[in-house]
């Protein structure tokens, strides 16, 4: 039995190459984590942090490169052996079953022996042990689909442990939380670190950076950039380090002309297949020649409402009057339609739903405009025309490369986020909705998105932008709401708002607001309870 | 009164007959489906189960070596399936339905190359048959009212491919609900990648169940040509193995519950056979027509939905991709 | 030639001819399993179809008929869906055309018989597709199951119509009467004999027309109208398909409907143009020949009309190997049929990775991650 080394590395990885056909994803990279520390991970959407955890774990194999765990070299061929050398991750994604309980997922694989019910008993009692330990409660007869997001990360959590993790991994933890629950886990992390348990953290997040690691790394285009001790770096530079020059946090606009409302939603609710209220008695107006900003975590109700409004979804009750004409229920409004009326919208998942990826480019460039009579004549779609549309959008919007006949997957996420975005933006919309428009979308076509809604906006065009990046919402919009739950939380001028504000609405921290109010009416509350304390 | 107790028996007994095949190659889909590979070539495995059984038991003439045979002919196609859905992540009904048509060809140009009696296999004598089985006390106890009858035609009587087939069923349950196999089995189609990211081969756990599935269809097979009947004819599967499928989704994946359905299927049809040639007042005699197409129509009607909507493992009928 | 080109050249062309070959070299092991030289099958085959005239007429007459249940099969594919249910939608399609023929007046002319028998398979081949389709739309259920069923319930529905209704009086064989002359579709060889010219009369009739007329309609529909996008659009990805507006479940049923109806044209070919009343089981075969044909061919009219040509060279021909050699019958197409949706639709990929890694392999030197802005 060695002597313990207090400088043996946790993880140490030397010279880690990896490529996925032409690209490259980790190129010669190192990586050094003390023991028991809290060290970080940054880097840009495509940086590179995912594939490298991902060979940690044993997902993926590395093409070159050594890796030591705890002072022992392992070359990890699936993540059983990762798992044995006492390394556990939480995905990003979950990992859950999700009919299964707490209990039959975190024993999936590690049952201890043919028959389940020795195993689960055996889980029971650790799992109790290790949930007083860290802190880490969790009711384990309850099947996952019934608990929060945030519980349902403590069950990742309590897998890696119960597998024996002394290293933990947590790829991008804090996307799903509440700023609440946020701190919720940092606490967690603190109780584990206490132990011994040393936590990597992978996140773009650099606030959490700061505030919780004790050394950070920074990831650019897959190769490792910088290590820093974290109370010897800030913020700015390590925005700089990821993306390699200074980066404009704030967007330059004219002050709001806000005009005629034209689109108002009035109780809306809406229910998924399983009964279940997704989007609660929502009621809110949307004006010309503003930006009014969706801010909460994701899935509390912002893509229930994205596709209610765009008429992809049936509301439960409640009615939207847009552009002159009133739906509910009863009198639904089609997606066809309402681009008729002059709506428009970009949706939060651009494979899943903004364009068809074996599509070309130009075919995708005409989803939900294939009727239209420009490029119909009688019963013919001429092709001609199909890609000329197609090549104007790219000229406008300079997506490249600008070849209609590339199929849609090989333009990278920015590209085809702006190829959507000009698709649904040159048609000239009088009200425009927009999901998550910067979503794995790098830097540069971030501003330039920015500046197109921006353009919009002063156009007089209504535009409703869905985000779960406090950042854009905060720069971008003109007015803000907050959902949380369901239920709009907070409404607040983006002038007047901040992360923590806006963190206490999305956490529904805050007293609760009157669904019929608007949002004058709120202000003179608000301004009438501040003028009362003093 | 007797009388229609004794049709009712006799009617159950056939039931338990006809559901035997589709009873295990509902099961054999419940395997496959539950790990997340839909298996469209129950029919074409039966069939050839059926060919291997019958042309080995008339040329061996043993009802086992026949069975052998079918069981591992079987393997060899759940095997092919799982080669290309699963290695190569085709597209599964499609595979399932290269299968069915392949060996619907396939058997007749064998038979007809071996036994030149245009794709028939060579009737069998009873030695080389599975004969039905008289459970012990079977005549004696018949004369006890009600139960006595009940036992000596409903449940004595079957061969053993037939009380093999019930009694798989709470096997199945078991190793489903109460191993780890089961678990694992149930969570690669609830969601793979779980399983793969907990140190699990996704690929060899569907192999596995398609393997299982293999084993059960082998011997639906070869109950159909040696037990039920005494030769291979072509396509005497007749659409069971899409039947048996009906049966799975109607009983919402779970055994018991689809045993019943297959049940449920076998009773109607034993029902529509018991009519036929009965003139029912009003409309005649049913056309023969009619009964044959029972079974079909009730699988439509059934599928139809009006008892609530299925839904499958989630993962079913996707190939597992690593995601990137 | 740079590696996209290269990729596509491999994924066109030379992947679904190595899947066919393969298909090819195991039909061969089973001739040898029987016992048969493949050679000397290949040989017998190709004259079949091709070494004499009535040969080559039959070949192409059964082309026709497997250039309309591809192009049914490829139409559903576009949307995603599998239409499994060719052959009830064949024969139900016969009996269509049957009934607008048996009850027309024989008197009319040509002009008016043979767009009303047209009319008829389309309509009653639709049909049959109709009712799997509205259950797969609006109940959810399964279509593979729903329209294999079909296909047993239009058997015992077409038997029972051919014993029952439509008999020919004094008859012990389940068929119609015959079809008056004048709703005949014409012959080839009378065509040509009209023109000077003399051929072997075969059952190859203008029905052949119609099936090129079908692919060139389909093709114009799948790729030059906007329902032929919205088909197509639903295929590749049904959510962004709803949201651009389209409609699956109008998409679901009218695809169904016009697949069906292609399907029922089979019968136009087969009673309208040969045996020229209703008959059993004409129809046996095509529609999962069609499904191999629409796989072969990728779901296109031109590689569809070149997969069908190639199934009716096998039909062909392997009737000519079932007449030549006693020990096969015609069920040796059957396994060709399954062997190629074995290996050109199941087993699409399966040599691909083989095929980039030598013939398209990733140059180290250029590293593409996508142009960014």
């Amino acid at each position: 039995m060695n002597l313990i080394m207090t400088d043996t590395f946790a993880i140490e990885l030397t010279d880690i190459d990896k490529r996925f056909g032409a690209v490259h994803a980790n190129n010669k990279v190192c990586l050094q984590v003390k023991r028991g520390n809290i060290h970080g991970i940054v880097g840009e959407n495509g940086a590179g942090k995912s594939t490298l955890m991902s060979i940690l774990y044993g997902f993926y194999q590395a093409d070159a490169g050594k890796i030591d765990v705890l002072g022992q070299a392992y070359t990890f061929t699936d993540t059983h052996q990762a798992i044995a050398a006492g390394i556990g991750m939480v995905h990003q994604h979950f990992m859950l079953v999700e009919n299964f309980t707490v209990l039959e997922n975190v024993i999936l694989g590690s049952e201890g022996g043919a028959l389940l019910a020795n195993g689960l008993a055996a889980a029971r009692k650790e799992l109790t042990r290790l949930g007083d330990e860290y802190g880490l409660k969790v009711d384990l007869d309850a099947t996952i689909d019934a608990l929060s997001v945030g519980l349902q990360q403590r069950v990742e959590i309590l897998k890696a442990l119960y597998k024996g993790a002394k290293i933990l991994i947590l790829d991008e933890p804090t996307g799903v939380l509440t700023p609440q629950e946020t701190d919720e886990l940092f606490r967690i992390f603190a109780a584990l670190k206490q132990q011994g348990v040393t936590i990597m953290l992978i996140t773009h997040k650099l606030r959490e950076i700061m505030s919780i690691t004790d050394q950070v790394s920074v990831m650019r285009a897959g190769k490792m950039v910088a290590h820093r001790d974290t109370k010897d770096t800030s913020r700015e530079e390590l925005a700089e380090l990821m993306v390699g020059r200074k980066v404009l946090l704030q967007v330059d606009k004219k002050p709001v002309d806000v005009r005629a409302p034209l689109m108002k939603v009035k109780r809306l609710t809406v229910s998924d297949n399983q009964g279940i209220d997704r989007l609660k008695d929502v009621s809110f107006e949307l004006r010309a020649g503003e930006v009014l900003g969706v801010a909460g975590v994701s899935g509390n109700g912002q893509t229930e409402l994205l596709e209610a409004l765009s008429g992809i979804v049936q509301m439960t009750s409640g009615s939207i009057e847009v552009l002159g004409f009133k739906m509910d229920r009863k009198h639904p409004l089609t997606p066809d339609r309402l681009r008729e009326l002059g709506l428009a919208h970009v949706p939060e998942d651009r494979h899943r739903m903004g364009l068809i990826t074996d599509f070309s480019a130009s075919e995708s460039a005409l989803l939900g405009y294939h009727s239209d009579p420009k490029i119909n004549t009688g019963i013919w779609l001429s092709n001609r025309k199909v890609e000329a549309n197609c090549q104007e959008l790219m000229k406008a919007f300079d997506v490249r490369p600008a070849d209609p006949h590339l199929k849609s997957a090989n333009f990278s996420g920015g590209n085809q986020q702006k190829l959507i975005l000009a698709r649904e933006m040159e048609r000239n919309p009088e009200v425009l909705l927009i999901g998550q428009p910067t979503r794995g979308v790098d830097i540069g076509a971030i501003e330039f998105i920015h500046q197109r809604i921006i353009d919009m906006r002063d156009a007089g065009k209504a535009v409703l932008l869905v985000s779960v990046e406090l950042d854009e919402i905060m720069s971008v919009s003109d007015r803000i709401i907050v959902l949380c739950d369901g239920e709009i939380t907070g409404r607040i001028d983006a002038a007047d708002a901040d992360e923590r504000t806006l963190g206490m609405m999305m956490a529904n921290a805050l007293d609760p607001i009157d669904p019929l109010q608007t949002m004058d009416d709120q202000h003179a509350s608000s301004k009438r309870a501040s003028s009362q304390e003093t | 009164m007797s009388d229609i107790f004794l049709t009712v028996l006799l009617t159950l007994d056939a039931t338990v007959r006809v559901s035997t095949p589709l009873i295990l190659a509902a099961m054999a889909g419940l395997f496959a489906e539950r790990s997340g590979v839909v298996d469209i070539g129950l029919e074409g495995k039966m069939l050839a189960s059926a060919f291997a059984a019958a042309s080995v038991a008339a040329v061996v003439g043993s009802p086992w070596a026949g069975l052998g045979v079918a069981v591992i002919v079987s393997c060899a196609l759940a095997m092919l399936h799982g080669f290309a859905t699963i290695t190569h992540r085709g597209d599964q009904i499609v595979s399932g339905m290269a299968i069915n048509i392949l060996v619907g060809g396939l058997t007749i140009i064998l038979g007809l190359a071996w036994f030149h009696q245009g794709g028939l296999t060579p009737a069998l004598n009873n030695d080389s048959r599975f004969l039905s089985i008289t459970l012990p006390y079977a005549e004696q106890l018949a004369y006890i009212p009600v139960l006595g009858p009940i036992y000596k035609e409903l449940i004595s009587g079957h061969n053993i491919l037939v009380y093999l087939a019930f009694a798989v069923v709470p096997m199945v349950w078991w190793v489903v609900f109460r191993t780890r196999f089961g678990l694992r089995l149930r969570a690669v189609g609830e969601n793979p990648t779980a399983v793969d990211t907990a140190g699990l081969s996704v690929i060899k756990l569907r192999y596995k169940a398609l393997l299982v599935g293999g084993v059960l269809c082998g011997v639906a097979g070869a109950y159909i040509a040696t037990a039920h009947n005494a030769q291979f004819t072509r396509d005497m599967t007749a659409g069971q193995g899409y039947i048996a499928l009906a049966a799975l989704i109607f009983g919402k994946w779970r055994p018991l519950t689809v045993m019943l359905a297959c049940l449920l299927f076998g009773f109607l049809d034993a029902l529509a056979v018991r009519l036929q040639g009965v003139i029912i007042p009003g409309i005649g005699e049913i056309p023969v027509q009619f009964i044959e197409a029972t079974p079909y129509l009730l699988t439509v009607i059934l599928l139809a939905g009006f008892i609530g909507r299925a839904i499958p493992p989630k993962a079913s009928g996707m190939a597992y991709v690593k995601e990137r | 030639m740079n590696r996209d080109t290269r990729i596509t050249w491999i994924n066109r062309l030379l992947l679904p001819l190595l899947n066919i070959l393969t298909a090819f070299a195991v039909t061969a092991v089973v001739f040898w399993l029987i016992d048969v030289n493949p050679i000397e099958a290949a040989e017998v085959l190709l004259y079949g179809a091709f070494g004499y005239e009535e040969g080559i007429g039959y070949t192409i007459y059964y082309t026709t008929n497997f250039i309309f249940t591809g192009l049914a099969v490829a139409v559903a594919f576009h949307a995603g869906l599998f239409n499994i249910g060719g052959e009830g939608q064949a024969y139900v399609g016969g009996l269509g055309a049957g009934l607008a023929i048996l009850f027309l007046d024989p008197t009319l002319g040509a002009w008016v018989f043979i767009p009303a028998s047209i009319i008829g398979a389309l309509v009653f081949g639709g049909l049959w597709a109709l009712i799997p389709a509205y259950l797969q739309a609006y109940r959810g259920s399964h279509i593979v199951i729903t329209t294999i069923m079909f296909n047993f319930l239009a058997a015992s529905l077409m038997v029972y119509v051919m014993v029952h209704v439509l008999r020919e009086t004094g008859q012990m064989t389940p068929q119609s009467e015959l079809f008056p002359t004048n709703s005949w579709m014409p012959f080839v060889h009378d065509v040509a004999a009209g023109l000077g010219y003399s051929i072997e009369a075969s059952p190859l009739n203008l029905s052949v027309l119609l099936a090129l007329v079908c692919a060139v309609l389909v093709w114009f529909f799948l790729w030059q109208t906007r329902w032929g996008y919205a088909i197509r659009a639903t295929g590749k990805n049904g959510t962004a398909a709803v949201y651009g507006g389209i409609k699956p479940k109008r998409i679901i049923i009218v695809v169904m409907c016009i697949s069906g109806a292609l399907a029922g044209l089979v019968s136009i070919n087969e009673l309208v143009g040969y045996q020229h009343r209703l008959i059993m089981d004409f129809h046996l075969g095509y529609g999962f020949g069609g499904i191999a044909v629409a796989l072969m061919g990728r779901n296109h009219p031109l590689g569809i009309i070149v997969a069908a040509l190639l199934f009716g060279t096998l039909y062909q021909g392997g009737a000519e190997l079932a007449f030549e050699m006693s020990g096969i019958s015609r069920d040796i197409v059957v396994v060709m049929q399954g062997l190629v949706i074995l290996f050109c639709g199941a087993l699409e990929y399966m040599y691909r990775p083989w095929l980039i890694r030598h013939l398209a392999p990733v140059d180290q030197q250029q590293e593409t991650a996508g142009v960014t802005a």
